[in-house]
């Protein structure tokens, strides 16, 4: 076990490098730099360009360098001093502004992920056990729904039905009172009033999906010969059915993890854009919109960090749950 | 069939039918059987004969949709009474203490026959504390008994690891422990050997035939492979489209088969009795899907001999033309006719 | 199902028919018997119905709409979908419509519209509007449905805040909508299949590069990853540049999906015989791929794409709707929706959600599809 989670921490190496220098690429990609832009945006609000500072910081980041310098400098800030570089929109350390917002958005996901097992797998097992059942072509159909219709327009349409309801306009993950306060139990409470309308509708899509998925395992599962072997040894039917096929249709939807994470930590930055809430998503967009390139760099970064490290979870939980992944035969 | 105090379990005019879009599938129509103590009766036939749900048909493990008639009488040997297993509730408590129990069964591909999951001991146990203890360390110590008997090299370690870290050979051998850690009075064997290369099928079936010996279970043996036949069985069915075709002792098969389908498979064997394995590819063409079947001869399409006007009139009945011999075929000689 | 029971597709025959059964059965391409298949499958039938309606729906946008895309009513700014009567006060009569008046609360200072009822206009067919080209080369004046002024109020889904019929927006943005799926789809196809194919038929080191950087693709976020590719789109470029950029960048990141069945299918069909007879017969490696190994995955290919084009429609969707993609005066879906971002706008325009429901009509027709192909691609399974 240990071996096998090691050759995989291993096998990261080489794709962290990869994905930073993608990521540093991107950029590099629109015209001119950091300092341009902020020279730029100094002298569109009137401000006197301090020549020393713009002297310095071209040094401190290596602006006057390759290119490939820039990257080794910016890599080497990052890993030693944690330090990610300034946003010029906030006029603070990126790290500043990132804080809590990457939090959030990982709670968010997290959240999401949690609801879509809950409701999904319950769901998945019922249809695959009733096939064709009345209920079975409903969540089928609702499943089609969900999978269909994009977040951030589900978003659009509640935002909207609340606001015409209620007159309340959901938006922000804190009562007014806690905005901009540190962290308190009263906060957190306000949050987790607030934080299940993001939860549900990032999660909705992952939901259809994991209905689906689930389904189709337990169907190809149930055909298999050891649940007849398990039935012809005399065992209930339901407790075959959770010890054998559903055990073993398991293993599959825990590798979805994997690629099911990054998924709504991806869906989860427009619904996060149009519910307004204090999270990656918007500062991503204005970062994007306004060229400031550290900052949206950041974000990029640890959010496909984050990826690649639930990739790596969701591998070694389902070695822990696969005796064929475990002991590295898979012969068959 | 003779059925007599020695019979066991006696199969009357069995038919499975399911429901298609393309029509009514008859995949075991009309199949009689009867089984006696310690005996091994072989079934065989190509793929799609209904071999294989016949045996299922009897555990009750064919799909909830098929459409199951006649009769399975089994005679307990705990209570004496007959069973008619065809009518217990599917999945009830009743067939499921004889599933594993009384009539266990072993499958063809052990690798897929076990849960990858979980380990052997844990999938042996499972039968054991069903059908023969409460007591989990009794349990193991016939769990580990049983695989001694399979003779499985270090039986403790065994009892820990999981299906993949076995041999195939150890597989089925492990396989055949948990069908007899539950003493079953019936043995179903659904080619076992079939997944298996040569040397290891001779080593089951060895394995088989000093088990039976020992614990006196009978066995119902199904295979495509003649020379398997030959080495296991007392009894043999030659079963082909749903149909029993030729139902005779072992040597009367080899040596006096009547029924051209049986003729057929046996000509297709390079050395009658040899334990040569090979598929049977001599007769021409596949087996039929058994959807729609027009009327007469089953194996009609197939027959060297068939007469047109003869073999496709009527349904043909199975008869029985020497004691323990029945042959159905209208082209067997009037003179071999005795009564039914 | 293992009943033991394996069913062969052949009818049970008598001798003599077997010959004529048997030709009749082979004579059954693949294609056909997909078809058969296919049409067992009444969600992906009404699907293909639908996607043909679609089709028809974005090429004639212009012949079905009843106004032009950039026509503005100044009197009709924000205006409601308009209420179509089909009885006045003498029982039945033809459809018509109202003209609308302008009505602004004094206290909030809403601006609402109310129906005049003394003003009527009937609907018309093929009534006389506003001039464009038909497909871009015929020019008429001819709009399937409007009213005989074409001046007058007849906005079946209201006006935006310019006054400009939405509806006729949508059916013009259906067009760029779509176009751009299939561009897409096609700038796809050709990675994927280039890729793939490169890495399923080679194998070796380029497989392995090939491979790692599909992991690579995959590790990384979809959505931010496009949102920062389509913000370094320069601002200075022309609303077909912008589309095609965009174009590139939902197929640079998309190919994977596709390249990865390309790759199985070529390393399952590069054991097949039939290859290993076309090698033995000396062809060159472009004419195995191209003559032999991609006819045979056609199906693969072809499903997959389907599934693929609702990431394209959504990837345009969102990128414009949150301004980083198409801009006005270009019109697709999303830009159309990019109007209805605001609380404020779709609090008291709720009409202007309206693209919502075309985006997601369009991507249930690609899933129901892509499905019924999918399952229908393989007609001897099960």
């Amino acid at each position: 076990m240990l071996n096998y989670i090691g050759h995989r921490l291993l096998q990261l190496i080489p794709l962290l490098i990869a994905i930073s220098i993608i990521i540093f690429v991107i950029i590099q990609l629109p015209p001119g730099n950091y300092l341009t832009t902020y020279i730029q945006q100094l002298e569109l609000s009137g401000t006197a360009v301090n020549q020393s500072e713009v002297l310095n910081l071209q040094h401190q980041y290596g602006l006057d360098q390759p290119v490939y310098v820039q990257y080794f400098i910016w890599m080497k800030n990052i890993l030693f001093h944690w330090d990610f570089g300034n946003s010029f929109q906030w006029q603070e350390p990126v790290t500043k502004v990132i804080g809590d917002r990457i939090g959030l958005t990982m709670l968010i996901a997290i959240f999401s992920l949690i609801f879509t097992w809950v409701i999904a797998i319950p769901i998945g097992i019922y249809s695959a056990v009733r096939q064709y059942s009345i209920f079975d072509y409903i969540f089928t159909f609702i499943g089609y729904i969900g999978l269909a219709v994009p977040n951030f327009l589900i978003a659009l349409v509640i935002v909207f039905y609340v606001f015409d309801h209620t007159g309340l306009a959901i938006s922000g993950l804190f009562a007014p009172e806690y905005v901009g306060q540190p962290w308190s139990w009263g906060k957190i409470v306000s949050m987790l009033e607030r934080i299940w309308v993001p939860v549900v509708i990032v999660g909705t899509a992952g939901t259809a999906g994991l209905i689906r998925t689930t389904r189709a395992m337990l169907l190809d599962e149930l055909g298999k010969q050891y649940v007849i072997t398990a039935r012809a040894k005399g065992v209930a039917e339901k407790k075959l059915l959770f010890k054998y096929p559903i055990r073993l249709a398991i293993n599959p939807l825990v590798s979805t993890i994997g690629w099911t994470l990054p998924a709504l930590i991806s869906g989860s930055a427009i619904v996060e854009i149009v519910l307004n809430l204090p999270t990656t998503g918007p500062v991503l967009l204005n970062a994007l919109m306004n060229q400031d390139m550290y900052l949206a760099g950041s974000f990029l970064l640890i959010l496909s960090v984050l990826t690649v490290i639930g990739t790596l979870i969701s591998d070694i939980l389902l070695a822990w749950i696969d005796p064929r992944i475990r002991f590295g035969g898979m012969e068959e | 069939m003779i059925s007599d105090e020695q019979t066991i379990l006696e199969v009357k005019d069995l038919k499975i039918h399911f429901k298609l879009h393309e029509g009514l599938l008859k995949a075991v129509d009309g199949v009689d059987l009867s089984l006696r103590k310690k005996e091994t009766l072989g079934i065989v036939g190509e793929s799609g004969s209904g071999k294989s749900v016949t045996t299922q048909s009897i555990l009750r493990i064919i799909p909830q949709t098929a459409h199951l008639e006649g009769e399975i009488i089994l005679r307990s040997e705990e209570t004496g009474k007959n069973i008619n297993l065809a009518t217990l509730p599917m999945n009830g408590k009743e067939i499921r203490k004889i599933r594993g129990g009384e009539i266990s069964m072993i499958f063809q591909e052990p690798m897929k026959a076990f849960s990858p999951v979980h380990t052997i001991g844990n999938q042996m146990m499972e039968t054991v504390l069903l059908h023969r203890t409460k007591d989990k360390n009794e349990a193991k110590e016939i769990v580990l008994q049983s695989l001694r008997e399979v003779g499985m090299s270090n039986p403790e370690q065994r009892f820990d690891e999981y299906p993949h870290q076995l041999s195939g050979g150890m597989r089925q051998r492990a396989m055949i422990a948990m069908a007899l850690a539950s003493n079953p009075a019936i043995l179903i064997a659904d080619e076992p050997t079939t997944a298996l290369d040569v040397t290891l099928q001779a080593q089951v079936l060895e394995l088989m035939n000093n088990l039976k010996e020992k614990t006196g279970t009978s066995i119902i043996f199904i295979t495509h492979d003649l020379g398997v036949i030959a080495e296991m069985s007392d009894n043999v069915a030659v079963m082909y489209l749903g149909q029993v075709m030729e139902y005779t002792d072992v040597d009367t098969l080899f040596h006096g088969a009547k029924h051209p389908y049986t003729l057929a498979l046996l000509k297709s064997m390079p050395s009658v009795g040899a334990a040569e394995n090979k598929r049977l590819e001599a007769i021409e063409g596949n087996v039929p899907t058994p959807i729609n079947l027009p009327k007469g001869c089953r194996f009609f399409s197939r027959c060297k001999l068939a007469q047109d006007g003869v073999c496709n009139v009527q349904d043909i009945p199975l008869v029985k033309i020497e004691d323990g011999h029945y042959v159905r075929c209208v082209l067997v000689d009037e003179k071999n006719r005795g009564g039914r | 199902m293992s009943t033991g029971i394996e069913t062969n597709n052949q009818p049970p025959v008598t001798p003599k028919s077997v010959k004529k059964q048997k030709e009749g059965y082979e004579v059954a391409s693949q294609w056909k018997l997909t078809w058969w298949n296919f049409k067992k499958n009444k969600m992906a039938l009404v699907a293909a119905v639908l996607f043909i309606v679609l089709i028809i729906m974005a090429i004639f946008c212009s012949f079905w709409s009843p106004h032009l895309p950039n026509e503005r009513f100044k009197t009709y700014k924000d205006a409601p979908p308009a209420n179509v009567h089909f009885s006045d006060e003498n029982g039945i009569s033809r459809p018509f419509v109202y003209d609308l008046q302008l009505k602004v609360n004094k206290e909030t200072f809403r601006r609402t519209y109310v129906e005049d009822k003394s003003k009527k206009y009937y609907l018309h067919f093929f009534v006389k509007g506003g001039s464009y080209k038909l497909l871009g080369i015929i020019p008429t004046k001819t709009h399937f449905i409007g009213l005989e002024d074409s001046t007058k109020p007849f906005f079946i889904m209201g006006t935006d805040d310019l006054g400009r019929d939405l509806f006729t927006r949508i059916l013009y943005g259906s067009r760029i909508s779509l176009s751009f799926a299939f561009v897409g789809i096609f700038f796809t196809f050709i990675f994927g299949i280039i890729l793939g194919g490169i890495s399923g038929y080679f194998g070796g080191v380029a497989d392995t590069i090939i491979q790692r950087l599909i992991d690579l693709l995959l590790s990384l976020p979809t959505i931010p990853l496009w949102m920062a590719l389509a913000a370094a789109l320069p601002s200075s470029w022309s609303t077909s540049q912008t589309y095609f950029g965009m174009v590139l960048i939902l197929s640079v990141i998309g190919w994977t999906g596709l390249a990865r069945v390309v790759r199985g299918q070529m390393l399952a069909l590069r054991e097949e015989d039939f290859t290993m007879a076309a090698r033995l017969a000396g062809a060159s490696n472009s004419r195995i791929i191209f003559k032999h190994l991609l006819p045979s995955m056609t199906s693969y290919m072809i499903v997959n794409l389907t599934i693929t084009i609702p990431t394209m429609i959504l990837g345009e969707t969102s990128l414009s709707f949150l301004g980083l993609g198409l801009q006005a005066p270009a019109i697709s879906w999303g830009v159309l929706l990019e109007d209805a971002q605001h609380l404020e706008s779709i609090a008291f325009h709720p009409w202007l959600l309206w693209p919502v429901a075309f985006v997601i009509v369009t991507v249930l027709i690609f899933n129901f599809l892509g499905d019924g192909l999918r399952d229908a691609a393989d007609p001897y399974k099960s």
